[in-house]
């Protein structure tokens, strides 16, 4: 694999905190390896505003292989930049060319207001699994794991709706800030496990509601929930929970 | 001297026999109990929820932006329990056996046994939280094999294991939060313990958005805050995991037990360049079904595709004939190290070798075949085997390709030993508590069931046991005699005084104003420590190192450059705090590599190596647990606990 390295010019949404006004600021990233990172570039410009006496760019990251969800840069008005099913720090420089202005942004959306920079406030999510996102097992009371077979198919779709990683990259993407794809990723891990039965309508319920509460705004179908999702959470969870949540709404009993 | 409580009595009795001798604490008195936690990955998460569930109030930190980030999350293979649901001989002796002796005889019988009975209480708690666990056509629990064992005993789902288990013990940890028997602190970090009238009573806290620091009492304080692999700069960790937590219990008097072990894992994606920020790790599950080799050839500069099969060195099975590519970590690590460094490596930086999947594409292919009872020509078998893999191991792939730029499905991985996993950690007791009474460590933050090196699979065991089914009890234990302790309030002249000293220290790093970056700080620590303090150690090396750490701490504190204010969000600030502390530990690691004057498990001292270059230990002299007391500037003293094995008898670890 040939490699170079490429000049590119950033534009960078700089917020001090979250009660000031941010705006864009412009910096040159030179001599950048198309081996790196999206985030080792970042990392590269803040050695270097640090060293100018400036103020580094604020972003959140950590596992940076993808999986705990914590990267969340919009980049030229995509969440997590270009490359299909990825994240923020599995995107490489390979995917620019020598001369691009690249736009990063935070998430906008009301529900996860901006902390400082490109860092966002995603509590919202903790609060929607408050709500019902759990099986209500205390530690100590399990059957033999064998004991209660799972068909497999289940089990398989379950795991790829738990499969998302929480960075709201459905949110960020979707026109109205909808929290539907998460919501329903998690209804869907568990709402399809015998398992999570017992619990189902009360679940639907209490998340759509907790999610309603959060500010996050309505779904239209639109899809650019799914076409963004770093994991590839289908949309059809989405369907899943409308149609659980007709049901519960109809059957409730309280 | 060091008592680790270990309960009298047969091995098989000795958990039992505790769990119906411990004491307890009524429900009434649990409600005016209150426990810190720091960190929410599987220990802290599981912990947490279950002493919430008990109805002890629950205050629990992380310094992500919710508790679901910790870096448990990022374990990809699977987890281990003595189910046997495969009727392959599995047992409770054979996963404590296993575990004794992959971790070359430096750990606690005791500790290691109660770690394989709880084994499968996890898989069953783990299965009924709604963990989407891989499963066989029948409906029932799938199993795969792991490094360092003879029998399927790995619980696994797919590559994201860590982040289903995570998942699992969060939603419980917030399902507590929601019932108000836990309170979570995301994005705050603890920046020391308070000790009152020689207890752990609680810490100093810094809110990482606004800045402030806040006092929070304790009954007890749980430290679950990971491993201290980031001393490495460059290791498979998160960016934000670190040793801060462990090294203020450290300097308040926890004794810190064999920080030199440490493990080196054997297939991670190589380094790239000097930009790099973190290591990847490519799952040992990949070594189930991928054949690692070099060219038989010394600097072959062949595309791999072009090495004909009779020109390619499989040396991990020519040397290990018994366990083949699946010989435990520490093994596997240094003979890739041994081949690089005699000159076989392969890719343009020669620090690598390969991990093929080829032969295992054919083999699937073919099993594809037979099972649909097709005559399929050689491409079809190639891409019926190549589904397969991708259905076992496709977001590993996926992975690499993103990283490489390459298609592990066409080419042969480049894979090459990264750091991993910290075995060392706080000195702990059976009941997992550090000689601080009330402070205790869980997981991967304390020392007690890895010896000398980790079989995989066995982190995630180690979390989950200490924090659902070890704590819960313990605690009890010692809170049984705390129950006319008020909450003691925050305003208390020990609060006051560690906040002071915490405030004292912030300003301190602030006011330096120098020129060189935290980062830059950090860089030429991990390399000092990687090079000396690595996969292989002598005394030379690591005398050298000491003075260079040493060199280093001065530098830092003399020149470190910190942007931004105190009353802030300073990420910088926060990075600093860590990287000081992380220096520290890097001039004790090598100060105990140094004193350990054998080789065992990750701990490689070329001094001490048998003629066919495997690790020799040395029983007689260092058959007991190297745990320091920290005396003052570079000033440590050394505890003893020696190693009592009256089940297992330690012999050269064989794996040919």
């Amino acid at each position: 694999m040939e490699h170079k390295n490429i000049n590119v010019k950033l534009k960078v949404w700089r917020q001090k905190n979250s009660k000031e006004k941010g705006s864009f600021e412009t910096y040159n990233a030179n001599n950048i390896s198309q081996e790196m990172s999206f985030l080792e570039m970042f990392d590269v410009l803040n050695e270097q505003l640090i060293v100018e006496g400036k103020d580094p760019v604020a972003f959140d990251h950590d596992c940076r292989e993808g999986i705990c969800g914590m990267c969340s840069m919009y980049i030229n008005g995509r969440p997590h930049g270009p490359w299909q099913a990825n994240t923020t720090c599995q995107l490489h420089m390979r995917a620019f060319n020598d001369g691009d202005t690249i736009v990063v942004e935070p998430w906008r959306a009301n529900a996860f207001p901006v902390v400082k920079d490109l860092m966002v406030d995603r509590s919202a999510f903790d609060r929607v699994i408050q709500a019902g996102g759990y099986i209500s097992v205390n530690t100590g009371n399990a059957v033999d794991a064998n004991a209660l077979p799972v068909d497999k198919a289940k089990a398989d779709a379950a795991f790829a709706a738990a499969a998302c990683i929480g960075c709201g990259a459905c949110v960020a993407a979707c026109k109205n800030s909808s929290a539907m794809l998460f919501v329903s990723a998690k209804a869907a891990h568990l709402n399809q496990l015998p398992q999570g039965e017992p619990e189902k309508k009360t679940r639907v319920i209490n998340m759509v509601a907790q999610m309603d509460k959060e500010g996050f705004g309505a779904c239209t179908n639109t899809g650019a929930c799914e076409a963004v999702c770093p994991k590839e959470i289908s949309i059809t969870n989405i369907a899943r929970l409308n149609a659980d949540y007709a049901v519960a709404s109809l059957t409730a009993t309280k | 001297m060091l008592n680790s409580k270990i309960p009298a009595g047969p091995l098989e009795t000795k958990w039992k026999n505790y769990k119906s001798t411990c004491k307890l604490v009524n429900p009434a008195n649990k409600r005016s109990l209150e426990v810190i936690v720091i960190g929410t990955g599987l220990a802290g998460a599981s912990a947490a929820a279950s002493l919430g569930e008990l109805g002890y109030k629950v205050k629990a930190f992380c310094f992500q932006d919710s508790p679901r980030r910790a870096h448990s999350i990022a374990a990809q293979g699977g987890i281990n329990a003595a189910k046997n649901y495969q009727n392959d001989g599995d047992s409770v002796y054979r996963l404590f056996y296993d575990t004794i002796k992959g971790g070359d005889y430096r750990a606690r019988e005791g500790n290691v046994h109660r770690l394989a009975e709880v084994s499968t209480n996890i898989i069953d708690q783990c299965v009924a939280q709604g963990v989407p666990f891989a499963r066989e056509y029948g409906g029932l629990l799938s199993n795969r094999s792991f490094g360092g064992t003879q029998v399927q005993r790995t619980f696994y789902a797919a590559g994201q294991t860590g982040q289903q288990l995570l998942i699992g013990a969060y939603q419980a940890l917030e399902r507590q939060v929601a019932l108000g028997n836990v309170t979570m602190y995301a994005r705050h970090e603890m920046l020391d313990i308070v000790m009152i009238d020689g207890k752990a009573r609680g810490i100093i806290a810094r809110n990482l958005v606004t800045g402030e620091l806040e006092r929070h009492f304790g009954h007890a304080v749980l430290l679950c805050s990971g491993g201290y692999g980031n001393v490495f700069y460059l290791s498979t960790n998160a960016m934000g995991s670190n040793v801060t937590a462990a090294w203020k219990a450290h300097r308040k008097g926890a004794y810190f037990s064999n920080p030199c072990f440490t493990q080196i894992h054997p297939t991670c994606i190589p380094v790239s360049g000097d930009h790099q920020s973190k290591l990847t790790l490519m799952s040992e599950s990949l070594r189930n079904d991928g054949r690692i080799w070099v060219p038989k050839k010394q600097g072959d500069t062949r595309k791999p595709n072009e090495i004909p099969e009779e020109e390619r060195d499989y040396y991990l099975e020519r040397r290990y004939p018994a366990f083949g590519n699946l010989v435990p970590r520490d093994v596997a690590s240094r003979a890739a190290k041994e081949r690089c460094d005699a000159g076989y490596g392969v890719g343009t930086s020669k620090q690598a070798v390969y991990l093929d999947y080829a032969a295992a594409i054919q083999r699937y292919g073919k099993i594809e075949a037979g099972k649909r009872g097709i005559n399929a020509d050689a491409d079809t078998i190639t891409q019926m085997g190549k589904d397969v893999v991708k259905e076992k191991y496709g977001n590993l792939f996926d992975m690499y390709a993103k990283i490489t730029g390459e298609n592990p499905y066409e080419v042969p991985m480049r894979i090459y030993p990264a750091v991993h996993y910290t075995m060392g950690g706080l000195w702990v007791d059976y009941e997992l508590m550090t000689n601080i009474p009330g402070l205790y460590a869980l997981g991967e933050a304390n020392f007690s069931d890895h010896g000398a090196n980790r079989l995989g699979a066995s982190a995630l065991m180690q979390g989950l046991a200490d924090g659902y089914f070890v704590i819960p009890y313990t605690i009890g234990n010692y809170l049984a005699d705390e129950i006319r302790v008020k909450a003691i309030s925050t305003d208390h002249p020990a609060f006051a005084e560690a906040e002071s000293k915490v405030r004292d220290r912030i300003h301190m790093l602030m006011n330096i104003k120098g020129t060189k970056t935290v980062e830059s700080f950090h860089k030429r620590l991990g390399k000092i420590i990687w090079d000396k303090c690595g996969m292989a150690r002598n005394a030379e090396g690591l005398k050298q190192a000491i003075k260079e750490v040493q060199q280093l701490k001065q530098e830092f504190w003399s020149d470190v450059r910190i942007p931004g204010e105190i009353n802030e969000m300073n990420p910088e600030l926060d990075k600093a705090n860590r990287v000081a502390d992380f220096i520290e530990l890097g001039e004790l690691m090598c100060i105990d590599a140094l004193n350990r004057e054998e080789s065992c498990g990750g701990h490689f001292r070329e001094e001490h190596q048998t003629e066919e270059g495997e690790a020799l230990r040395h029983d007689d002299k260092f058959m007991y647990v190297a745990s320091w007391e920290m005396k003052g500037e570079h000033e440590w003293q050394l505890h003893k606990e020696e190693l009592n094995y009256e089940v297992v008898k330690p012999s050269q670890r064989s794996y040919k």
